[in-house]
């Protein structure tokens, strides 16, 4: 029986990271050794920290946790000379709403991830790494623990990974319930064993991160795409995207379509091609109503802004993001008021509170939604939403604040007619 | 205060694994499987792993109101966690909770009368493409009906 994937893949895919997911056995290190595993080790091995870098840079590969930063130029910030030892964190706090895909990565192919900490490892001189994992997560701290546990008992951890003297040292980090923690300073607070609260910059965590030591961090997938690209080339997983949108990335496709799953695509692939072929179109014959196109953070996009290539410059043009690839799809039945009464609560309940824009903001944001949604609006609260929203952006230490405004700020102003629904609504009733 | 064996073996290694002198580190993690075995993050467990990670209680304290999954009191044997983030709240997340709340009896955050359930309203688990998701304990249920949560919770009930 062949293996049961949490999606069928569509052979509109192009697999890069995601590879080996439909191999048998693909989370033990023997299947990762029959398929590649290591050529990118022992290639990067020979290589100087330099050329590592380079390759990296080549290949356009940009941080895939959300911001989309250039992972080689972060690469290069961490002062390799530094006196200090330097450390590797990962990134896998993944939850921005619509995301589920670093999931996969752990669970299908860890060593892939764990070959690319080491090459890391090598780029910038660490010889420690920690794995911060979400806490609900925790059947894949489990799996990354069996991973850990069985590089280690083969050699491919420790004091000579893969033979070859090079020392590296690797665990996991249980998180517990805080999607503050996915942002980078913040997680540092709490693998600290603080509450997750960010941290002014600069210093950045390249400079000073964990407990004060020069940091390298980035998302599973982002290490995840590192073998691929040391061992076939950085040019090669460059020219599969778009110039300065370098490879392929997992985007999670979620919300009104008929095959919702987590599909691996080349940068710059059509948006709508990806709801209509790829996800296999909506449900029921309705019409595209609008798209989340890269988790809850990005601002929404109607229907008629979504024929476009998905690349970072393209979202950037139309004023949204890529962020960490959770493509949420809304056919025409979609009540907005709704939907940003949800995005709000999630963000009122999340923020830690530090910043009093952003702890008031979505707070006040959130009742004035809810009393919307109630049937008790006020025709002035529709420009009080995008006004109080527009005062929180570039007011807070980290990005949740503005990714509690941004959102809001396009469904207020892009689907005014939901709001007025419900007006007109209660006028009927007085 | 004395864990397993099992747990014993982890705390040891976990409390080597951090910096030298930044046993602070191992304090949420060390809540949280501590936390599974005890039911609840009680004074005493917090003294405990105050002592163990060298830093004060107030310390361990501080941390236990910031991070949703550390509790105070026990849950039910079996914790429900019914996301209705967006995309579960597309295909159906908040029918999905309001029709828990209904089989269990009880709301956000409470407990059923004989101490085998409790519900939770959570925020995205990351389950979006496979919704709408249900958490049980540390378990992941994907594609949930109202028939499949109810056959889900029978089932725990019936095996006990």
């Amino acid at each position: 029986m062949a293996k049961q994937l949490y999606n069928q893949p569509s052979p509109l895919e192009t697999r890069i990271v995601s590879k080996n997911f439909a191999i048998e056995g693909s989370e033990t290190l023997d299947v990762y050794l029959a398929n590649d595993g290591y050529k990118a080790f022992r290639k990067a091995q020979q290589m100087t920290p330099e050329a590592i870098i380079e390759e990296v840079k080549t290949s356009g590969l940009r941080g895939r946790g959300g911001a989309g930063f250039p992972t080689g130029l972060k690469w290069s910030f961490v002062p390799r000379n530094s006196p200090k030892p330097r450390v590797i964190v990962v990134n896998a706090d993944e939850s921005e709403p619509g995301t589920c895909k670093d999931r996969l990565l752990m669970e299908y192919d860890p060593h892939q991830m764990i070959e690319g900490i080491l090459i890391a490892g090598l780029a910038v001189d660490a010889h420690k790494g920690y794995i911060y994992i979400r806490g609900e997560y925790r059947y894949l701290i489990d799996a990354m623990d069996r991973a850990i546990d069985e590089a280690y008992a083969k050699g491919y951890l420790g004091n000579s990974v893969a033979g070859t003297g090079f020392q590296f040292d690797l665990c996991t980090h249980s998180g517990a319930g805080a999607y503050e923690c996915g942002e980078e300073t913040a997680l540092l607070d709490s693998i600290e064993g603080k509450r997750g609260i960010p941290r002014m910059k600069p210093p950045f965590p390249a400079v000073a991160g964990a407990w004060a030591l020069p940091t390298l961090l980035n998302n599973v997938e982002t290490f995840s795409a590192i073998p691929p690209i040391i061992r076939d080339g950085g040019a090669a997983f460059a020219a599969l995207g778009t110039p300065k949108n370098g490879g392929t990335r997992l985007v999670c496709i979620s919300g009104h379509v008929n095959k919702p799953g987590v599909y691996e695509l080349p940068l710059g692939f059509p948006m709508m091609k990806a709801i209509n072929e790829v996800a296999g179109g909506i449900p029921g014959g309705k019409k595209l109503k609008a798209v989340v196109p890269g988790g809850s953070s990005c601002p929404i996009l109607r229907a008629e802004e979504c024929d476009i290539p998905m690349d970072y410059d393209t979202l950037a043009k139309v004023g949204s993001m890529l962020g960490s690839g959770g493509m949420v799809v809304l056919d025409e039945s979609t009540d907005m008021v709704r939907f940003a009464l949800r995005i709000m609560k999630f963000y009122a309940h999340e923020s830690c509170g530090w910043c009093i824009p952003c702890r008031e903001g979505t707070t006040w944001l959130k009742k004035i939604l809810q009393r919307f949604y109630e049937g008790q609006g006020r025709r002035e609260d529709i420009s009080l939403l995008g006004e109080l929203s527009k005062n929180m952006l570039g007011r807070t230490f980290c990005a949740l604040g503005d990714a509690a405004a941004l959102p809001t700020i396009s469904i207020v102003e892009k689907f005014t007619e939901d709001f007025e629904v419900y007006l007109a609504r209660q006028e009927v009733l007085v | 205060m004395t864990f397993s064996p099992q747990l014993e073996e982890r705390f040891a290694k976990m409390l080597t694994r951090y910096p030298e002198g930044r046993t602070r580190s191992a304090v949420v993690p060390m809540l949280m499987y501590a936390q599974d075995e005890v039911g609840a993050v009680t004074k005493e467990l917090i003294e405990e792993v105050a002592r163990r990670c060298r830093v004060t209680p107030l310390q361990v304290d501080e941390v236990v109101g910031y991070y949703s999954m550390l509790h105070r009191k026990p849950q039910g044997k079996f914790h429900v966690q019914v996301c209705t983030n967006i995309s579960c709240l597309l295909v159906g997340g908040e029918e999905l909770y309001e029709h828990a709340k209904k089989k269990l009896g009880v709301g956000h955050k409470q407990t059923t009368a004989d101490g085998q359930f409790s519900l939770e309203e959570v925020e995205c688990m990351g389950a979006c493409s496979w919704a709408p998701a249900v958490e049980i304990n540390y378990d992941f249920h994907h594609f949930v009906t109202p028939e499949k949560l109810d056959q889900l919770i029978d089932g725990l009930r019936k095996a006990q």
